[in-house]
Parts: structure tokens; C-alpha cells; sequence
């Protein structure tokens, strides 16, 4: 408790675009709640604090951190031990810190393959090919930057997890109620959920909340959306031949994406109870495949270019096999 | 390949033709491997990618999967399924560097135990020749060489 008698808050961001703090700030006049009923004592997106400070405080002294990224490098990795020590609860807070997201899927590349494309791609211009040095001298001493880890794991790999919030980011609605339960917890007229549940999410898939027509998947070609003269605004986006994640994703978005006429791309994870989001989505697509010639299901097949990065766009780093394996070719 | 490799192998057989295939190769004293476990699956449609995804994360160097020939599924047309299944996951798995011979799907039926066995001795070769996966999530083969050490003794049947 603080000299104001409000537990205290945090937030922290690791491997992350910043969108999960925009999503937080995105719950519009219930973010006062938040001031209201907790002292905010780090958030390095909003404020300034200093790890130091952090470092200071007594063990489990925050009462609820929000930890949104994924594990990249060692800089992340202390804070998430950090933050784990300090806090009475630590969420892992949107996809990247849940699932690995995006960057999770660096996971197909080698740590040697990201550096080349982005210290040697076309926008870069680096003809002395210089890279980021770990330890270097300098007159006033060694400067350290954090290593760069050989894959991007998520929370869960490296810390105990109390909470998880999928979503990339979580959605508006599903954080302030989230929030609006912790509240309730702290005034003793609500008990939290059992540790280690996915809150702040539905029950069921997006499918199941999209409002387009299904009719008989039967599905003959694969199509990527781009390249559609014209979508059918009421009928199924998968029965176009359109890549919909939404037989593999949890609810909880409304299905927001299908509804404006784009395809699931599955950044609410796998659906309560199904362990590999991929694997799910192969199951239901092989499913509705209208063939049973191998050769003609190759061609079909063709039409999914990247079958591991739609399949697993924000679950890489949460699948079973969590990431490629580098061959000896360097692959 | 590592000297005396033997490989950790999953098989995924249907209760209708494949299971009772392995069954006929025991009653008719038809030699295979025992590299491969069977685990007995009401249908090749019933597996899930999930099952192959997690054998090959938890440490088996391939997984086989058999089912009734092309419109013979009990179950009218599951097999059918489970072929697209696999085209579709063996795309999946070369993506991330597992290399797709290390998933066969094969078609016996109840009557064709000398079949299943020679696709399974066939299949561990190549298994072999392929050398361990030795996936990075697996647990450790310790107690797996310990196994090996012991003296396997036949019982007549």
C-alpha cells in the first residue's frame, strides 16, 4: 500500500509494438477507475521510473503488473523476473506476452538471418556491415546493451503466470472488465478466477459470434483477399476461398475483423481447451478441402502460400513446436 | 545418422482396418520393428495434427498414420480427411524445419497385416536413414538407451 493507502499498479513492456498500452489507455473514462484505485508506480510507456526503483521496492509490493511482449533478449527477461518478484499478480497482457504474436515469428528465422535483414536489408544502409556489439570500450568504461536471445519465448517460459489476456491488442471492453473485476476483488465483492486462467476472452470461437451466412463449406480454391474483385458481404469469408482464421481463434472481439470484411487472421489465440492454434486450423481446413485427389488438393494447398505464418501468426511461440529448427545449411 | 540409432516412432492405426492389420502380422508371426508404438485411433479422421505435433515436440522421430484404402472408410469418407490432414501438416512441418518424410500416411486394410508390416519396416529405415529429430522440446532419451540396454527375449506365442 502506498502512503495514499491505493495498491499499486505497473506495466511493462518487452518485446512489444506499444499497441497493448494504447489498447489500455483505449478503455476511455474507466482508465479514472484505474487512477482512481491504484497508485501507478510504473509504466514506462507513460511516465518516468527508473528500474532502479523498481528494484527497491519490497517483494510482491505491486499488487497488479500488466506485462505485455514477448521474451527477445536479456533485458526483457530480467524485468519479467523482476516484475514477477515484486508483484502480487502478474498478467501476461495481450498476445505477444501470451502466445509470442508477431514477433513470435521471427522464431521461422535464425538469430543470424533477422540480424542480416535488418542490419543489411534493401532500406538499410550499412556498407560498413556494422552490427550491434554486446560489450564495447569506450574511454569512460564498458557499455553493455542486452543479448539478443535465439528465440522469442513467451511469459510463461520464464515466469510463474497468474493471468492470461489475449488479443492483439486485448479489446477495449474485455480490459475494462478485467480491470472492473480486480476492483471488485480489492473491495472483497468478487474472488479472482483460478490461477493460470485466460480471462477477458469468450468461451467459444470467433466463428461462432461472426454474424456472416454459413451455408456448405465446400471449398475448391484459396484466394488471398487482395486479389478478389469482389467479396460477398453477408456469406461466410472462408466459404470464399478467403484464409478466415476463425474456426481456431477464441471469441471475445466480436469478431470485429470478419464483420468489416477482413479475414480472422487469429489474434485472440487458440479457443479455451485446444492446445496448438495451427493445428486446430489445419483440422478445419482439411475438413471443408471439396476434393479428394491428391494432386488436385495439392493444388488447392497451393493457395495457402504460408501455411506456418497464417496458421500461426500470433501462436508461433506458444505452439508445440515453439519454433523452426535451424537445419545445418543455416536454413 | 548416430551409430545404433533406434528411432522413437508413433503410429496412429484405425480400430477398422490398420489396428486389426498390426493384429493379423502378431497372429501370423509377421516380423517388424518395434520401434513403432500403435495407438489405436477409432478412425484415421480422428487425428488431430495436434497428436503429431505433440509426438514429434515430445521427442518420436516420426509418426505414422494408417487408415482404410480410398472409399473404404467405415466411416464413409474420413479418410479422405485425414489424407488432406496430412498434405496439409506435412507443409506446415517443412516450414519449420521438420522434414515431411518424417509423417507417413498409410492406406491397409484388416486383411493386409504382411502389408502393414512391410510399410512399417520400410518406414523405419527411412526414419533411420534420416537420423534422430531430437526436437528441442523433447526430454532427454536417457531413460529411452536405458531400455535398450536391456535383453529382449522372444515369447512364443
Amino acid at each position: 500500500m502506498t502512503e495514499n493507502g491505493k495498491p499499486k499498479f505497473a506495466m511493462y513492456w518487452a518485446a512489444s509494438c506499444g499497441g497493448c498500452e494504447i489498447a489500455v489507455l483505449n478503455i476511455h473514462e474507466a482508465i479514472l477507475d484505474v487512477d482512481a484505485n491504484f497508485e501507478i508506480v510504473f509504466w514506462p510507456v507513460a511516465m518516468d521510473a527508473k528500474y532502479k526503483d523498481v528494484e527497491a521496492m519490497e517483494d510482491g509490493e505491486i499488487f497488479l503488473t500488466l506485462f505485455n511482449g514477448g521474451i527477445r533478449n536479456a533485458e526483457n527477461e530480467h524485468l519479467a523476473h523482476l516484475m514477477r518478484q515484486k508483484s502480487q499478480l502478474l498478467i501476461a497482457f495481450g498476445s505477444c506476452a501470451t502466445e509470442g504474436c508477431i514477433p513470435g515469428l521471427a522464431n521461422l528465422s535464425t538469430s543470424e538471418q533477422i540480424f542480416e535483414t535488418v542490419y543489411q536489408g534493401p532500406s538499410t544502409e550499412n556498407d560498413d556491415s556494422v552490427r550491434p556489439q554486446y560489450m564495447t570500450q569506450m574511454p569512460e568504461g564498458i557499455i553493455e546493451i542486452p543479448i539478443f536471445c535465439p528465440t522469442l519465448r513467451t511469459l510463461q517460459d520464464v515466469v510463474d503466470v497468474d493471468y492470461y489476456i489475449p488479443g492483439c491488442p486485448p479489446e477495449s471492453h474485455q480490459i475494462a472488465a478485467v480491470i472492473g473485476l480486480v476492483i471488485s476483488v480489492l473491495n472483497g465483492e468478487a474472488e479472482l478466477p483460478p490461477k493460470g486462467s485466460t480471462i477477458g476472452v469468450g468461451d467459444s470461437t470467433v466463428c461462432d459470434e461472426c454474424p456472416r451466412e454459413r451455408d456448405v463449406k465446400r471449398i475448391k480454391q484459396f484466394t488471398r483477399i487482395q486479389e478478389l474483385e469482389q467479396i460477398d458481404p453477408d456469406l461466410c469469408l472462408l466459404e470464399q476461398g478467403i484464409l478466415c482464421m476463425g474456426p481456431a481463434t477464441a471469441s471475445g472481439c466480436d469478431s470485429r475483423c470478419p464483420i468489416a470484411g477482413a479475414p480472422c487472421i487469429g489474434c485472440y489465440g487458440p479457443p479455451v481447451g485446444v492446445l496448438d492454434q495451427g493445428a486446430r486450423m489445419m483440422t478445419a481446413l482439411a475438413s471443408v478441402i471439396d476434393s479428394r485427389d491428391p494432386e488436385e488438393i495439392e493444388t488447392i494447398l497451393d493457395g495457402i502460400v504460408d501455411p506456418a505464418g497464417s496458421f500461426y501468426k500470433f501462436s508461433m511461440a506458444h505452439s508445440l513446436l515453439k519454433a523452426a529448427r535451424p537445419s545445418e545449411n543455416g536454413r | 545418422m548416430e551409430n545404433g540409432f533406434e528411432p522413437v516412432m508413433i503410429g496412429f492405426t484405425c480400430n477398422w482396418c490398420s489396428y486389426r492389420a498390426a493384429d493379423l502380422a502378431g497372429t501370423s508371426r509377421v516380423k517388424y520393428p518395434p520401434n513403432v508404438r500403435l495407438i489405436r485411433l477409432m478412425c484415421s479422421g480422428r487425428l488431430d495434427p495436434t497428436f503429431v505435433l505433440k509426438a514429434l515436440s515430445a521427442g518420436a522421430d516420426g509418426v505414422m498414420i494408417t487408415g482404410c484404402h480410398p472409399g473404404e472408410c467405415h466411416y464413409l469418407e474420413q479418410n479422405y480427411k485425414a489424407m488432406r490432414r496430412v498434405m496439409l501438416l506435412k507443409r506446415t512441418i517443412a516450414q519449420m524445419g521438420i522434414e515431411p518424410e518424417r509423417v507417413k500416411l498409410v492406406w491397409a486394410s484388416a486383411a493386409e497385416g504382411i502389408h502393414l508390416a512391410h510399410e512399417i519396416t520400410n518406414f523405419v529405415d527411412e526414419i533411420k536413414a534420416l537420423g534422430p529429430l531430437d526436437w528441442p522440446t523433447a526430454p532427454r532419451r536417457r531413460a529411452l538407451e536405458e531400455i535398450e540396454q536391456l535383453e529382449v527375449e522372444e515369447v512364443p506365442a
